[in-house]
C-alpha cells in the first residue's frame, strides 16, 4: 500500500521535481522535530512570527540577482541574533521582541521585494530543485536534526527551569541562541516551498496535533515528526494532482489533521 | 569539622537595590543550616547568589570537594509539558554523564514508586512532585544540597513526610543541607544552626538558643531593613 501511493505520488510529481519532494519531506521531518521544542518553549506563534524576517532578505536577493535561499538565511540569522541580543539586554519577552522585528520585516519586506514576486516570496512555490541545491538543504536538515539529538537534554532542563539547568551545568543562555539559530535555519528548509507566511505552520501544528497524543519526550517529537511528514506528502500528493498551489495545500492538509487529532480526548 | 562552604562579607545588589548586606557563615560537612525571614528578606536571592547564579560582593568559598544539588522553590515551566519523570532525570544524568542504573536507587532515596517514572510531570501530585526534585538533586551524588522552602504549598502530612526524608538523607549519606523556609516550627527538628535574613544577619546560631522572642520581633520589624547594623550582627560570631 505504501509503496502504492509512493508510485502515484511520484508520478504525479514527474512534471514537476522529485528532488522538491525529497527536500520537502526532510524539511518536515526538521520543522515537527524543531516544533515540537517551540512548543513546549511556548514560543510557536514567535516562531510563526519570526519567518516573516525572511521577507527583506528574499527581496534584496531577488534584486540583486542572487540565490533567494542566501538572503533569506542571512537575514533570518542576523534576526535570531537581533531577538537574542534584544532579550539579553532589556526586560522585554520574546513575543514582543519577535512582534517589533516581525513588523519591521515586514514593512521592510513589501518595499524592497518587486511585486511580481511578493506572491512566491510570501507563499512559496513548487520551483525545480538541482541536485547540488537538495544536497546543501539535506545537509542543513543534518545539522539540524544533529543538534535536537545531541542538545534535547539540555532544552529539556532549560524550558523544565533555567536555574535547574544553569546548576545542571547548562550555559542556558548560549544554547538559546543555539536554538534560535536552529530554528532560522529551519525557517529557511521550508521557505522554498511554503514561503514566508506559511513556514510557520509546518512548525506549529504538527507540534499541537502530535500533543494530543502523548506525554512522554521521545513520542511527541517522533509524533510531531511523523504529522508533519504527513501533512508534506499529503499535500504534495493533493496539490500536483489536482493541480494546486503547494504551500497552502500542505498547510491546509496539516489544519485538517489538527482538527481531527481534537477527536481524540487526551487522557 | 571539614568546613563545605565559607562565606565572607556577602553582599547582592539587584539594580541599585541592596538585598543582603554583609553575611559571613561557614558551612561544615554534615551540618543542616536553615535561612527563616520574612517575605523579601532577600532568602532566595541568597540561596540563588550560594549558587552563582547572581552576581555579589565579598566570597563565596566552596570545598573543591562539593558536589551541589539545588531543589528550586518555584518551577517555571508549564507542567502540562510532554515530559515524564524519566526524560526529566535522563536530561541531568546525560548532560552529567552519569549512569543512567543511578536514577533507579535514586528513586528509592525519595520514596518513589518506579512505576512514577513513566507519570508525566504534570501529572504527579505537590508531594510526588516534591520528591522528584529532590530525585533530580540527588542524581550525581551530592554531598550539600540547597533547598528552597521544600514544602511550600505541602499539606502538613506531606510536609512532615519532607522533612522526615531529608534528616534520613543526612543520616544515611551525610549531606550537607541548605534549607530556605518560612516554618519557623519545623526549624530545631531539621537545623543545626539557623541563620535568620533580614537583609542582615539578624541571627545566627543553634535554633533552640537564637530563635528568641527578641529575634522574632527583630526579624519582623518593618523598619528593620533600613537600620544600619554594628558587625556583631554578622553571622560568623558563632565561631
Amino acid at each position: 500500500m505504501r509503496r502504492i501511493i509512493m508510485r502515484t505520488i511520484v508520478t504525479n510529481m514527474a512534471d514537476t521535481n522529485l528532488y522538491a519532494l525529497i527536500l520537502a519531506l526532510a524539511a518536515a521531518v526538521v520543522t515537527g522535530l524543531v516544533g515540537g521544542f517551540a512548543l513546549m518553549k511556548r514560543m510557536t506563534l514567535a516562531g510563526d512570527a519570526m519567518s516573516h524576517i525572511a521577507l527583506p532578505g528574499l527581496g534584496l536577493a531577488i534584486l540583486f540577482n542572487v540565490q533567494p535561499v542566501i538572503g533569506a538565511a542571512v537575514a533570518l540569522a542576523l534576526g535570531a541574533v537581533l531577538i537574542w541580543e534584544i532579550e539579553d539586554r532589556t526586560d522585554l519577552a520574546t513575543e514582543t521582541t519577535i512582534g517589533v522585528i516581525f513588523s519591521a520585516s515586514l514593512a521592510l519586506g513589501a518595499l524592497v521585494t518587486p511585486s511580481e514576486d511578493i506572491i512566491e516570496a510570501l507563499f512559496g512555490g513548487a520551483s525545480p530543485v538541482s541536485l547540488a541545491t537538495l544536497a546543501v538543504y539535506l545537509l542543513l536538515a543534518a545539522a539540524i536534526v544533529l543538534f535536537v539529538w545531541k542538545e534535547r537534554s539540555k532544552l529539556v532542563l532549560s524550558l523544565f527551569n533555567s536555574d535547574l539547568a544553569t546548576v545542571t551545568g547548562v550555559n542556558v543562555n548560549r544554547l538559546n541562541i543555539y536554538y534560535l539559530l536552529a530554528f532560522a535555519a529551519t525557517l529557511v528548509l521550508g521557505l522554498r516551498f511554503l514561503g514566508a507566511l506559511l513556514v510557520g505552520a509546518l512548525i506549529i501544528i504538527p507540534a499541537a496535533i502530535s500533543h494530543q497524543f502523548t506525554h512522554t519526550l521521545g513520542k511527541f517529537l517522533a509524533f510531531s515528526a511523523a504529522a508533519s511528514v504527513l501533512s508534506v506528502a499529503t499535500g504534495f500528493w493533493i496539490a500536483s494532482t489536482f493541480k494546486l498551489d503547494t504551500g497552502p495545500t500542505i498547510v491546509s492538509v496539516a489544519a485538517g489533521l489538527f482538527f481531527l487529532s481534537l477527536l481524540k480526548k487526551k487522557q | 569539622m571539614k568546613s563545605i562552604l565559607s562565606v565572607k562579607e556577602l553582599s547582592v545588589s539587584l539594580g541599585d537595590q541592596t538585598i543582603i548586606k554583609n553575611i559571613s557563615f561557614d558551612l561544615d560537612q554534615g551540618e543542616s543550616l536553615a535561612i527563616v525571614g520574612p517575605n523579601g528578606s532577600g532568602k532566595t536571592v541568597f540561596l540563588k547568589t550560594l549558587l552563582g547564579l547572581l552576581p555579589y560582593q565579598g566570597t563565596i568559598k566552596w570545598n573543591e570537594n562539593a558536589r551541589i544539588g539545588y531543589v528550586p522553590q518555584k518551577i517555571d515551566a508549564d507542567r502540562h509539558l510532554p515530559i515524564n519523570l524519566q526524560n526529566l532525570l535522563e536530561a541531568k544524568a546525560d548532560i552529567q554523564r552519569l549512569s543512567r542504573k543511578n536514577i533507579a536507587t535514586t528513586l528509592e532515596a525519595v520514596e518513589l514508586p518506579k512505576d512514577t517514572l513513566q507519570t508525566p510531570i504534570g501529572h504527579l501530585s505537590g508531594g510526588q512532585f516534591q520528591k522528584a526534585l529532590i530525585a533530580f538533586a540527588l542524581l550525581g551524588d551530592p554531598n550539600v544540597i540547597l533547598f528552597d522552602e521544600p514544602t511550600a504549598s505541602l499539606d502538613e502530612l506531606s510536609e512532615e513526610h519532607i522533612y522526615d526524608l531529608l534528616n534520613n538523607l543526612r543520616k544515611t549519606r551525610g549531606i550537607s543541607i541548605v534549607l530556605v523556609s518560612h516554618d519557623l516550627s519545623v526549624i530545631p527538628h531539621v537545623a543545626d544552626t539557623v541563620l535568620c535574613l533580614n537583609k542582615y544577619a539578624v541571627c545566627y546560631g543553634p535554633p533552640k538558643e537564637v530563635l528568641t522572642q527578641a529575634t522574632f520581633d527583630k526579624m519582623y520589624s518593618p523598619s528593620h531593613k533600613f537600620v544600619q547594623h554594628a558587625p556583631d550582627h554578622h553571622a560568623h560570631d558563632r565561631h
